[in-house]
């Protein structure tokens, strides 16, 4: 014991140790990756893809639109005629507007996507969606913990408190900035188109939106965890609010467009803000004034929930 | 070697504050011996050990373990104790030695030393063939045993089992109680021990408390605890027809004699030093003796004695073990 008690004094020692176990259980399944990767990628070709948004309003599906014949007064047309009608034929206006329709669909995904291909919107969206998922299941594994018995092992060494909950905490986030980065890169690959204003910097400030989300989260999530009995009861819970609370952002659809209720969950909804972070950051011009106030929401975000969280499995811990 | 390792004073747990499982409970363990918790799955010996390893925090009392006070110095307790705990908490996972690697993080022990030490546990316990492989693939015996190198990688200088022979077979268990034997020879190590197993506390212990609903029922060595019932039962029969009760009544240490028939039930101190003068003294006086036996109370009987329901009943009712239990499980979360 002697040269033990020199070096763990440390507030968050033994955080690696115990962050290290699980990010080696993780990579020994890698089962376990390619499914939680999986699932994001079959919406991204279900909903990004399959549900074609942009091409709805393509010039082809207005082509057996009847326009009707026009009749107008004379002098709306030639001023000096102040009696007569003049009547343009529709095949004739259907030709004049043809390139009129082509424009219209991707200025009203533009209008309202803020891109001219929905793949792009969603597949960004999809982000929001892996990191939410994974930070939430990330508890599970502390109920397991406590169920096997290891946490009241780790609990009779001189590990720090803080170190079990932060290594819980770091585990999940670096989990979920890995597979978010897959996520990206594949979407990339399948056809996300970048806006103008992007550069590689910008990678590192979707990071950070990540890391902010993953900390209040996951820190939540533990302190739940820590609390129920059995892992059911965190499995109901996880999935009671997590596809609610992801319909109910930008991740899929934007917030103007949605009724005044679901705009109101949406607004608070730090995904919502997590979700536009990393659109501004990637797929749409950059809006410093917006980004700021996103940064802003999801630092406070962050600060809030991790400190309940952590307050509460903390004195769960030290009970 | 009188030192007191552990002491407890008038310690207390009472979860949801109606649920008293340890009530108001004094003991000291003294360094190098093995002291044994014994009772019925409920009693209160696992919320006990959990104090002392500052797992739980008492409601009331204190104790100290090597002069700590297991809850102001809870880190100073952790650094100085081994932890054996009831259940198979090594990681499925990992490989035997990265467990033991990872119980060394715990305790901040640099990796150089570590892997050092992890050898020689892993080589203590038998299980250097089988370190490179996953904890999946481990035996009950062999999962019991990577447990027992992972409580002793910081080199406590007392250990802590929690039901170490816990759903082992008869083999097993009797090598897992070489090995804790092992550590209390050769390594001068001072071991805290529950168990519901009589046997096994009788083989092992040094000193037994009996505890039963949160209190402890007796305290002392398991040949003490057995005396006190008043000693060994010797059972003899005569060749001729009269009454030597008086007779037998007159040695040394006898207590009791019930005569029935020619077969006398006679109760006495140290039955093996007794019966010889008993077989002595009546064949100088003519008699023959034709049969003798002689039998030595067990915990068993001691734990009738002292809780009045003998450990297999309390075993039995396992309905009213899992109702308790549940009721703790949930009281505790």
């Amino acid at each position: 014991m002697s040269e033990t008690n020199d070096n763990s004094k440390s507030k968050f020692h033994g955080l690696w140790a115990l962050t290290n176990r699980e990010l080696k259980k993780w990579l020994k399944e890698p089962i376990l990756l390619f499914m939680a990767v999986l699932q994001p990628v079959i919406w991204m070709g279900l909903f990004g893809k399959a549900m074609n948004l942009g091409g709805m309003f393509s010039s082809s599906n207005f082509g057996n639109i009847n326009i009707p014949n026009i009749t107008l007064p004379g002098y709306s047309v030639i001023p000096q005629y102040t009696s007569g009608n003049v009547t343009i034929p529709g095949n004739v206006l259907s030709q004049i507007f043809q390139p009129v329709f082509s424009n219209i669909g991707p200025s009203v995904m533009q209008n309202v996507f803020g891109v001219t291909d929905y793949f792009s919107y969603m597949s960004v969206g999809m982000i929001s969606f892996i990191v939410m998922f994974t930070t939430m299941f990330s508890g599970m594994s502390m109920v397991w913990d406590r169920r096997l018995g290891f946490l009241n092992k780790v609990l009779s060494t001189p590990v720090s408190r803080g170190g079990i909950i932060l290594s819980k905490v770091l585990n999940a986030t670096l989990r979920a900035m890995f597979q978010a980065t897959i996520i990206l890169t594949l979407a990339v690959i399948f056809g996300l188109q970048v806006s103008s204003t992007f550069n590689v910097l910008n990678i590192l400030g979707v990071y950070a939106a990540i890391f902010l989300v993953c900390v209040g989260l996951s820190s939540v999530f533990l302190a739940l965890a820590l609390r129920s009995t059995k892992q059911e009861t965190q499995m109901a819970i996880v999935n009671l609010i997590n596809l609610p609370l992801m319909f109910a952002s930008n991740t899929f659809f934007p917030i103007s467009m949605m009724p005044d209720w679901i705009q109101v969950i949406a607004r608070v909804n730090p995904i919502s803000y997590l979700t536009d972070t990393i659109r501004q950051l990637t797929v749409l011009p950059l809006n410093a004034s917006s980004l700021m106030l996103d940064f802003t929401y999801l630092g406070i975000f962050a600060a809030v929930f991790s400190v309940i969280g952590i307050t509460l499995s903390w004195r769960y811990l030290t009970k | 070697m009188s030192e007191e390792v552990i002491k407890a004073e008038g310690l207390t747990k009472v979860f949801n504050k109606h649920l008293t499982a340890v009530d108001h409970v004094n003991f000291s363990v003294k360094q190098g011996e093995v002291f044994g918790f014994l009772g019925p799955n409920g009693a209160g010996k696992t919320t006990t050990i959990n104090m002392l390893i500052t797992i739980l925090k008492p409601t009331e009392g204190k104790a100290s373990v090597l002069g700590f006070d297991i809850a102001k110095q809870d880190n100073n307790v952790r650094n100085v104790i081994g932890v054996v705990p009831q259940e198979y908490t090594a990681d499925e996972d990992l490989t035997g030695l990265e467990n033991v690697l990872l119980c060394s993080d715990l305790y901040g022990i640099p990796r150089n030393v570590a892997k050092e030490r992890a050898m020689d546990l892993l080589k203590l316990v038998e299980l250097t063939d089988f370190k490179d492989k996953k904890v999946q693939t481990y035996s009950g015996g062999m999962r019991r045993r990577l447990e027992l190198a992972c409580g002793l990688i910081n080199r406590p200088k007392v250990l802590f089992l929690d039901e170490p022979t816990l759903g082992l077979d008869v083999q097993t268990r009797t090598a897992t109680w070489d090995y804790i034997r092992k550590l209390k020879k050769e390594f001068g190590m001072t071991l805290f021990m529950t168990t519901h197993y009589l046997e096994e506390a009788d083989a092992l212990c040094d000193r037994v408390v009996i505890i039963d609903h949160g209190k402890i029922v007796v305290v002392g060595s398991p040949e003490e605890l057995k005396h006190s019932l008043g000693g060994d039962l010797i059972t003899l029969a005569i060749k001729e027809n009269d009454d030597v009760s008086g007779l037998i009544q007159k040695v040394e240490h006898v207590k009791e004699v019930h005569k029935e028939d020619r077969t006398y039930r006679i109760k006495a101190e140290i039955g093996e030093v007794t019966t010889p003068f008993i077989i002595e003294a009546l064949r100088k006086n003519g008699y023959t003796v034709t049969r003798l036996s002689l039998t030595e109370p067990t915990l068993n009987e001691v734990y009738l004695e002292y809780t009045g329901r003998s450990l297999r009943d309390a075993e039995e009712s396992r309905e009213t073990f899992r109702a308790q239990r549940m009721t703790m499980w949930r009281a505790r979360h």
